[in-house]
């Protein structure tokens, strides 16, 4: 079957005329997650009897009322709980933990009739941006299996760049849904921070976390935000904004909108096939009625270390719940409660997690609170300022996704300031809060290349609107990795 | 640039409850140093007149009612304890 190349509408009116059930639905991505998995490496577990047996379910409810998402399998981020089902966030520290409820993501994906698949590899508490620092294995990218997925979401990104679930959901601090999305060739949104709620995602950096989904297609990315955003009293930090139907906005309609070019977003460090890569796009933007000038974001250079120092400060906090007691691992042959905890944490946590905690540590300590912490904050006002001073007059902001295309598996790992550089594209964002969408725009050797669209708070709206406008004008989203066929 | 000695990353380490040799320590010491290193360009930004964003969005006093609902149930919770007795879990000695 060819299931997997289909769109969510297409599946829809499918599974109305009864020419597929739920349940052939969810055997094909369960199929195709055996077939392509050994090489891709996207998965940690999949969730195949209870997924079967609730597409049976799922298969006798009437066709009235199921809604657009009905019926579809999706994966989910190894750092969104899921009740009964493991949940690991790639750690060892999590490696066995099993759930007492679901995340609210996944009660609404419940909601909406979709069927869970499995749990989708990341960096280890989504520190990273390969998927090269879980603690269990490496994706590899499905466009060409000796490059990084990207990450964190580097699971996420790669099933549904690989055929295997045409929805997933990531998590993303600063980038880590619209980076792999880029390295995979798929659409990835980071909403507005508080549209989605947090309750049940293991938290990395509170004040910067949100869920998003990803997809191949911009419609079917604005169907799974519509199922998933909203306020929910679990979490005080979602705002009380209606949701929109973001489909509604998909009217290919972009004249007159008005786009503002970051020169920092094309400068040192983001190489030519990227740059080149955005000025196409600019220009099938403007044949679309669309105009753009350059612009500045002048706080940008220092994004990267305002990101590192508080989301580090944020982790450090966040992560102290992991004491080997509760839950999680627990140390063994320890004297007394102290060791209990230290070599709990000492023997589970992952090189990079520790360094983040301790970093952290460091600048919330008195003696350099003021100097890194604080100032942190308040140069993220600065940050978060920029935007808003550019979207009293543009109604979008367009860069690259990210400033190269996928590296090769182990190839940057070694040199982490390299890795901090490429974040001025993606950080940006989280701290100032706003919503950002990547969307294929190109391919260099064989590898796919991210548009990223920056939008006011609470206008993804716009962003489906542009972003599917220029998708529909374009190609890249129909070209699929060699793999795909089984070749 | 900040020199971080091994005794104040083990300090560091020790506030986090994370056991560490002096091996390990002397490795973090290297990686902070170039993060502390990073970060101190923060410095040449004129924040004087800047207040501190604690938060992405504007929300005050966010409330609900108080209305009791289901709490998690112990036995479920339990399941993820690796060693518990008669429903509390069980630490080394601590007296």
């Amino acid at each position: 079957m060819t299931l997997f190349k289909k769109t969510a509408t297409e599946l829809q009116s499918l599974l109305h005329n009864r020419e597929v059930s739920v349940k052939e639905l969810t055997a094909e991505s369960l199929n195709r997650i055996e077939k392509m998995d050994g090489q891709v490496q996207a998965f940690l577990s999949t969730n195949e009897d209870q997924a079967l047996s609730k597409a049976e379910e799922l298969d006798k409810l009437p066709m009235d009322g199921r809604g657009p998402l009905f019926g579809l399998p999706i994966g989910l981020k190894d750092n969104i709980v899921t009740k009964g089902i493991v949940t690991t966030a790639a750690s060892k520290m999590l490696e066995d933990f099993v759930p007492v409820y679901d995340a609210t993501v996944v009660d609404k994906i419940n909601e909406a009739g979709m069927v869970t698949i499995g749990k989708l590899n990341m960096d280890e508490f989504a520190m990273g941006s390969t998927t090269e620092r879980s603690a269990f294995k490496t994706t590899h990218n499905p466009w060409n299996l000796e490059y990084v997925p990207g990450g964190s979401s580097g699971g996420s990104a790669a099933a549904v760049a690989a055929g295997e679930v045409a929805f997933a959901l990531g998590s993303d601090t600063g980038g880590s849904v619209r980076q792999p999305a880029a390295f995979c060739g798929v659409v990835g949104m980071k909403p507005t921070y508080g549209r989605v709620s947090r309750s049940g995602l293991v938290a990395f950096a509170s004040s910067l976390d949100q869920i998003g989904p990803i997809t191949r297609n911009v419609e079917d990315n604005a169907l799974l935000l519509s199922a998933i955003a909203g306020l929910d009293p679990k979490d005080s930090s979602t705002s009380p904004q209606a949701v929109p139907d973001f489909r509604a906005a998909l009217t290919g309609d972009i004249k007159g909108l008005k786009i503002g070019v970051p020169a920092e977003y094309l400068g040192e460090g983001v190489s030519a096939e990227a740059k080149d890569a955005v000025m196409d796009a600019l220009k099938v933007l403007e044949s679309l009625g669309a105009e753009w000038e350059e612009v500045s974001l002048p706080h940008s250079k220092y994004a990267s270390p305002v990101y590192y120092v508080i989301s580090s400060s944020e982790a450090s906090s966040n992560l102290a719940r992991f004491d080997g007691i509760r839950y999680g691992y627990r140390a063994e042959g320890v004297q007394n409660l102290e060791e209990l905890y230290a070599h709990s944490r000492s023997e589970a946590f992952g090189t990079e997690v520790k360094k983040r905690i301790l970093f952290g540590m460091y600048a919330l300590g008195a003696a350099h609170h003021e100097d890194l912490y604080v100032k942190s904050q308040k140069v993220r006002t600065l940050i978060a300022q920029d935007f808003a001073n550019l979207f009293e007059k543009y109604d979008v902001i367009i860069g690259p996704s990210s400033a190269t295309t996928a590296y090769k598996i182990g190839e940057k790992l070694e040199d982490p300031l390299t890795l901090y550089a490429n974040d001025i594209l993606t950080v940006p964002i989280n701290l100032a809060g706003v919503p950002a969408i990547s969307v294929p725009c190109g391919f260099s050797n064989g590898l796919p290349l991210g548009l990223q669209i920056i939008g006011k708070h609470y206008d993804e709206a716009t962003l489906y609107k542009v972003a599917h406008a220029y998708e529909q004008a374009t190609d890249f989203h129909t070209q699929t990795p060699v793999i795909w066929e089984g070749k | 640039m900040t020199q971080l000695t091994i005794d104040e990353v083990k300090r560091h380490a020790g506030l986090a409850r994370i056991a560490m040799t002096d091996a390990e320590a002397e490795m973090f010491a290297e990686q902070l140093e170039d993060m502390i290193g990073f970060s101190n360009k923060l410095q040449e930004v004129d924040t004087e007149q800047v207040a501190t964003m604690t938060h992405p969005l504007p929300l005050y006093n966010v409330l609900r009612k108080d209305i009791p609902t289901d709490a998690l149930d112990r036995e479920e919770m339990l399941k993820s304890v690796k060693e518990h007795e008669d429903g509390q879990i069980k630490v080394p000695t601590i007296l």
